[in-house]
């Protein structure tokens, strides 16, 4: 049987490798390399070199933007270092204590353990503060990286074939961090994080039919219960940051295996990846941002105040302060749940109560928001009916319609953002929290489609400049003088490695539309959603330009040669655009 | 060829330009010019010895700096995580720069290129395995024994509610505790912290008093307190209230609540019915009470309607009555569940 | 105990000059004295004082007619717009302190009237200030101004300071920080108002503040928030204010917002940077190296 047969292969494949390198041992060792001795050592145990010897010379290509992710990496590392720090002093428990440490204004409050515990970490810990500030600083970088890192990811068309599944499990790391985030803030069981879960309690409850039940369960009883800061730090320190764990191995895996994406440019193809190799470049590349990400975020611990609990005080459900408000990624459903009226969306019948103006921006909202942001490769991939594998990346301008799909979506984002710092914006700008909401409310709706508008014509202005480029060259500021006393400016080819770069881009056309019925007369089934394809392939990839052809170019090239001619000798008469244009 | 075509194809698009290719591999000063490589070499340690100098200072300020009861200040600042701060990120960004130093300006920088291959196994492994699958199935004889398979899928699939039953105690059911509070006929109403009552002529025009039940201050015969911990917190949630007094000409009470105000004293849950913040930002010309969360807002003298924001009811009110002794007491529990809506609330 | 050992009733606080807590502490005491006799003379000078709180009185109301009554109406009764609104409020009643407050911390008199009186340079001398208050204090009794006496801690034991501080605290984020933030770094109010910064404001302003609710603020008066509590309060805001900034520069106490912002200008911005320099080209050179041909 053939399964018997791959077995046997597998074995002896296996026995030869480690008779060869059995011999290789002892004939080319090199004597006296301690790194070479070392090596050997491992490998006669794991059998690492076939694997290792493909991947420690892994080229990747060299662009600002492909170290975005790496910024969410390496702030998940600190955060894994800082948090075990705080582990060792933090207790997860909302059992009464009395205050009695060095923060005197708070001597002999009845407080919850979780939060004396963090107040002693912050107050007679030698640099606990400091890691607080610095754990709390790296989560809010970790999440503000990954979105930056999708953004880029997004905009160069980088999650297209065979990277789908990479984007979906970024959407879910982004997912998770926002949790363990939403769990972390939670934990020191001051004002503010109290008022954050006595929200989420209102957020729970406001789900139909369980909303009340879920509420019990999570907190042991009615709000505050004594269980919730427990159950959260299990989240927080054990089930989260294992997911996450798993994930970004399954995410740097999958990023391996299917090589980095490049940009376009003379010697970069679609079969081949060009950069510097893994070792020594970019271990070292890599490594060095590590200890920078570290060090900044030491930076941002040691010099900003970040979440003084002492001030805020411990939790009480009778106490809140002005400017109440989550950390920055929880900012946009905040700011939702700030707009949308109340009067018109909370219904009571049947002798129940359906709480919309909750339930909708705060649980549905960012469901929905999570799936579009799932969905975007694959209802890409179904409008464009592209099967290929994608591994040089698209700059924005080239695909006007996903470039203003995602736009628009940042526009909303942003601004349900500013909608959550309403107060704030109020008062620092002056300006009446009543205004500010009214204004987002109508902005949340047309900002978005406005901004898409723009952005896709904007790209499609930027694709006819390129054009423009292509066939008749650059502008040099340089004014020329024809013998007539006519004025022109000069016009010079682009450098080829660039030229090649602009026009080495795919055609974004749209997808024509299938013949309605077969050659039979029988309606083809498909009819509807091909027609819902057509459509939308029309309004996302219509109106773009072509890339010239050779002859095009060619016309163009010689017609620009044949100009130059007639100006004549031309460079004598060359004048820059500053103003000079006295003939001399 | 159609667009379709060439999509559903692994061609590569004609690109009408040819491939000027890799250009040539240009040097670094650091590459041909020893002296400059000598000095990229001497920045890059200079940067680590920095480094090593920060971490020293870090040791040293550990224990230098007081922190506690008396921290070691500089320009108004806690020195002890300034300092710590700044020595971490000076010792972790002279060894992350030094390092790119390093690698920018002396390791080999010239570009090579590895060829890609597709995502896809080949043809022959992806049969092969779908063999491997196909032979490991016919053995197992799973397709000809539906009664094991059907049972295996329907014993493994019931074990899927033990794992939702035992989470069933997580925490009791809601019951009609969402219902009510401890206030009740006669309860004093007392200042939230101090927990003195109040009597009406304590209060002027335009007053606000944050207020509580006062049996969450009181304590019984071994002057234990009635609430303490998780029980305190639980009914400080439903029952805290704010107390205002206006010019009774100002307010307009509802039908049915015309003798639920003392001489302009009026009262009110603090909780919002949003999402549940305690709710105290009040502007006492207009009346308008303002939740700092959501910006809901309430007109207290016009039955805490909401002119304003996300939040879909009137605050519940508390009606007040004054006791034989001269104090503020509730008439009775709110008449309506207090905080954010849920669904049997009704 | 470093913390309460210092007097929690100090009265300049860094911002101001050096100056500038003396004289305020001696027109508190001016003030609270001739207005203690004004109101409450002893029997053997009443006549003496009387003539000379006439004068006071006479004075504050030439002021008055001539930078008040514009809005507050000639005997301080208010007035009201056609449509309802008040210009300015009845002043009947609001007493003594309330004038202080406004005069002193430059609200008064308003630049136009509008939605909030800012805080500005006092426009009146402190005499005037005086006459004014003391005219405004006959239209009708209300709270006098507030002497040092009544917040200050002195007198009180170590512990018993400590538990002040500890209960003001209290009592500062149940009534307080709700419009005025945990820090005192203020908020925004319905309809463009909004709460002040208290950590600005004088203690003598934040005890009258407190007493007599100027504008939008509701009042704290002495049955509802006693003398003690209202002491207890501000001996809280000091010690916070002497107390170190722990955790480094705090960017206005504002809250998660201004953090947000710090993270993604600062951190991603800085970071950003870094990105930008690790993969950017470095220098290159036409010389090739030894070995190959040289130009």
């Amino acid at each position: 049987m053939s399964t018997t047969e791959t077995n046997g292969a597998g074995q002896s494949s296996v026995a030869s490798q480690v008779a060869s390198t059995n011999g290789a041992k002892a004939s080319s060792a090199k004597k006296g390399s301690p790194v070479g001795k070392a090596a050997n050592w491992a490998d006669e145990r794991l059998g690492l070199a076939g694997a290792a010897k493909k991947n420690l010379r892994k080229v990747f290509p060299d662009h600002w933007s492909f170290m975005l992710g790496e910024i969410a990496l390496w702030s998940f590392v600190v955060l894994l270092i800082t948090g075990v720090f705080l582990t060792l002093w933090y207790r997860p428990s909302m059992a009464e204590v009395t205050y009695t440490g060095a923060y005197e204004p708070m001597r002999g409050l009845h407080v919850s353990e979780a939060f004396a515990s963090t107040v002693d970490l912050s107050f007679d810990v030698r640099g606990g503060l400091l890691m607080r500030q610095m754990h709390h600083w790296a989560a809010m970088l970790f999440i503000a990286a990954m979105l930056v890192h999708m953004m880029r990811v997004y905009f160069t068309g980088a999650y297209r074939k065979p990277r789908e599944l990479n984007w979906v499990i970024g959407v879910l790391l982004l997912v998770m961090g926002t949790l363990e985030g939403f769990t972390g803030y939670s934990l020191p069981d001051d004002m503010l994080s109290g008022t954050g879960i006595r929200a989420a309690d209102g957020f729970v409850k406001s789900i139909p039919v369980i909303g009340t039940y879920a509420s019990f369960f999570l907190f042991d009883g009615e709000f505050p219960g004594s269980a919730v800061i427990s159950r959260l730090y299990t989240v927080h320190v054990l089930l989260l940051p294992g997911l996450i764990l798993g994930l970004i191995a399954a995410h740097m895996l999958l990023l391996v295996y299917h090589k980095h994406t490049q940009w376009p440019g003379p010697g970069r193809t679609e079969q081949n990846v060009v950069g510097y190799p893994m070792l020594p470049v970019y271990a070292a590349k890599a490594g060095g941002f590590f200890f920078i990400v570290f060090g900044v975020t030491a930076l941002l611990g040691g010099l900003f105040t970040l979440n003084p609990i002492w001030a805020y005080g411990p939790y009480d459900p009778s106490k809140v302060t002005a400017g109440s408000q989550p950390d920055w990624y929880m900012g946009w459903p905040d700011g939702a749940l700030r707009i949308f009226p109340g009067p018109p969306l909370e219904y009571s019948f049947f002798g129940v109560t359906l709480s919309l103006n909750v339930f909708i921006p705060i649980i549905l909202l960012p469901t929905i928001a999570i799936l579009i942001l799932l969905a975007l490769p694959f209802v890409e991939a179904w409008i464009t009916k592209d099967k290929r594998e994608h591994h040089l990346l698209e700059r924005p301008r080239d695909a006007p319609g996903r470039t203003a799909t995602m736009v628009a979506l940042m526009t909303f984002y942003g601004l349900m953002w500013m909608a959550g710092g309403n107060d704030i914006i109020a008062i620092t700008f002056d300006l009446s929290i009543n205004q500010i909401t009214y204004f987002l409310r109508v902005a949340v709706i047309v900002g978005p489609i406005l901004a898409f508008i723009i952005t896709r014509r904007w790209c499609i202005s930027l694709q006819r400049k390129d054009k423009e480029d292509l066939l008749h060259g650059y502008e040099t500021g340089i004014i020329m003088r024809s013998a007539q006393g006519g004025f022109s400016e000069r016009h010079e080819p682009l450098p080829v490695g660039k030229a090649y770069a602009i026009a080495q881009r795919d055609p974004d056309r749209p997808v024509e539309l299938e013949r309605a019925t077969d050659e039979n007369g029988v309606p083809s089934p498909t009819t509807r959603s091909a027609r819902l394809r057509h459509r939308l392939s029309a309004y996302l990839h219509g109106g773009g330009v072509d890339t010239p052809t050779r002859a095009e170019l060619e016309k163009a090239h010689a017609h620009a040669a044949h100009e130059h001619e007639l100006e004549g000798s031309g460079d004598d008469r060359a004048l820059t655009a500053r103003g000079e244009n006295t003939p001399h | 060829m159609t667009l379709e075509q060439e999509r559903s194809s692994s061609r590569v698009p004609q690109v009408p330009i040819e491939d000027p290719g890799l250009g040539e591999h240009t040097w670094r000063p650091t590459d041909v010019a020893e002296a400059k490589e000598r000095r990229a070499e001497r920045q890059v340690a200079a940067l680590f010895v920095v480094s090593m100098v920060c971490t020293v200072v870090f040791v040293v300020a550990y224990f230098a700096i007081d922190i506690g009861d008396n921290w070691t200040t500089f320009a108004g600042l806690g020195a002890s995580t300034l300092v710590l701060g700044l020595s971490l990120a000076g010792a972790l960004l002279c060894i992350g720069v030094g390092i790119i130093h390093w690698a920018r300006k002396l390791m080999a920088d010239k570009e090579i290129v590895e060829m890609r291959h597709p995502a896809a196994s080949s043809d022959d492994d992806r049969e092969a395995t779908l063999k491997a699958l196909d032979d490991g199935l016919q053995e197992s004889g799973i397709a000809r024994r539906p009664l094991i398979r059907n049972t295996l899928i329907g014993a493994v699939g019931l074990l899927g509610i033990p794992a939702v039953v035992g989470l069933r105690d997580l925490g009791p059911l809601p019951g009609d505790k969402l219902f009510s509070t401890i206030w009740e006929e006669g309860m004093l109403l007392a200042r939230d912290v101090v927990g003195t009552p109040i009597r009406p002529s304590d209060m002027e025009i335009g007053d606000l008093i944050n207020g509580q039940p006062i049996a969450l201050f009181e304590t019984d015969e071994e002057g234990e307190p009635l609430y303490e911990g998780e029980d305190l917190l639980v009914n400080k949630a439903k029952a805290s209230i704010v107390v205002v007094r206006m010019d009774p000409s100002d307010n307009t009470p509802a039908p049915g609540r015309e003798n639920w105000a003392v001489d302009g004293i009026l009262c009110y849950s603090k909780i919002c019915t949003h999402v549940g913040c305690p709710i105290n930002l009040y502007a006492r010309k207009t009346h308008h009470l303002l939740c700092p969360c959501h910006q809901s807002t309430f007109d207290l003298s016009d039955g805490a309607r909401v002119v304003f924001g996300p939040a879909a009811r009137p605050l519940p009110q508390l009606p007040l009555a004054v006791n034989e002794d001269g104090y503020l007491v509730a008439q009775s529990d709110f008449t309506e569940p207090v905080g954010p809506s849920f669904w049997e609330r009704g | 105990m470093r913390l309460l050992n210092r007097s929690a009733g100090r009265l300049t606080r860094g911002r101001r000059g050096p100056l500038a807590g003396l004289v305020v502490l001696l027109l508190g005491l001016l003030m609270t004295g001739g207005l203690y006799s004004a109101f409450a003379p002893s029997q053997q000078a009443a006549a003496d004082q009387a003539t000379a709180d006439d004068e006071l009185v006479a004075q504050g109301r030439e002021l008055f007619l001539v930078g008040c009554a514009f809005c507050h109406g000639k005997n301080g009764e208010g007035i009201e717009t056609s449509d309802g609104q008040q210009l300015g409020p009845v002043l009947v009643g609001v007493g003594a302190a309330a004038v202080d407050f406004q005069v002193g911390t430059g609200r008064m008199p308003l630049a136009a009237p509008g939605q909030q009186g800012p805080s500005k340079k006092q426009a009146y001398s402190d005499e005037e200030r005086e006459a004014l208050a003391a005219y405004v204090a006959s239209l009708g009794p209300g709270p006098a101004i507030p002497s040092e006496q009544d917040w200050s801690l002195d007198g009180l034991t170590d512990e018993e300071q400590e538990e002040a501080v500890v209960r003001g605290g209290q009592i500062f984020l149940t009534n307080c920080t709700a419009c005025h933030n945990f820090a005192g770094s203020g908020g925004a109010m319905p309809e463009g108002g909004y709460a002040p910064n208290v950590r600005e404001t004088e203690e003598q302003y934040v005890y009258e503040a407190l007493l007599t609710g100027p504008g939008q603020m509701p009042s704290f008066s002495d049955g509802n928030l006693s003398q003690t509590e209202k002491r207890d309060v501000i001996a809280y805001l000091n010690s916070v204010d002497e107390s170190p900034d722990y955790g480094g520069l705090t960017l206005g106490s504002l809250g998660p917002v201004v953090d947000g912002a710090v993270t993604w200008v600062v951190g991603i911005g800085v970071l950003v940077g870094f990105a930008v320099w690790i993969a950017a080209h470095t220098t290159r050179t036409d010389r090739k190296k030894k070995g190959e041909v040289t130009t």
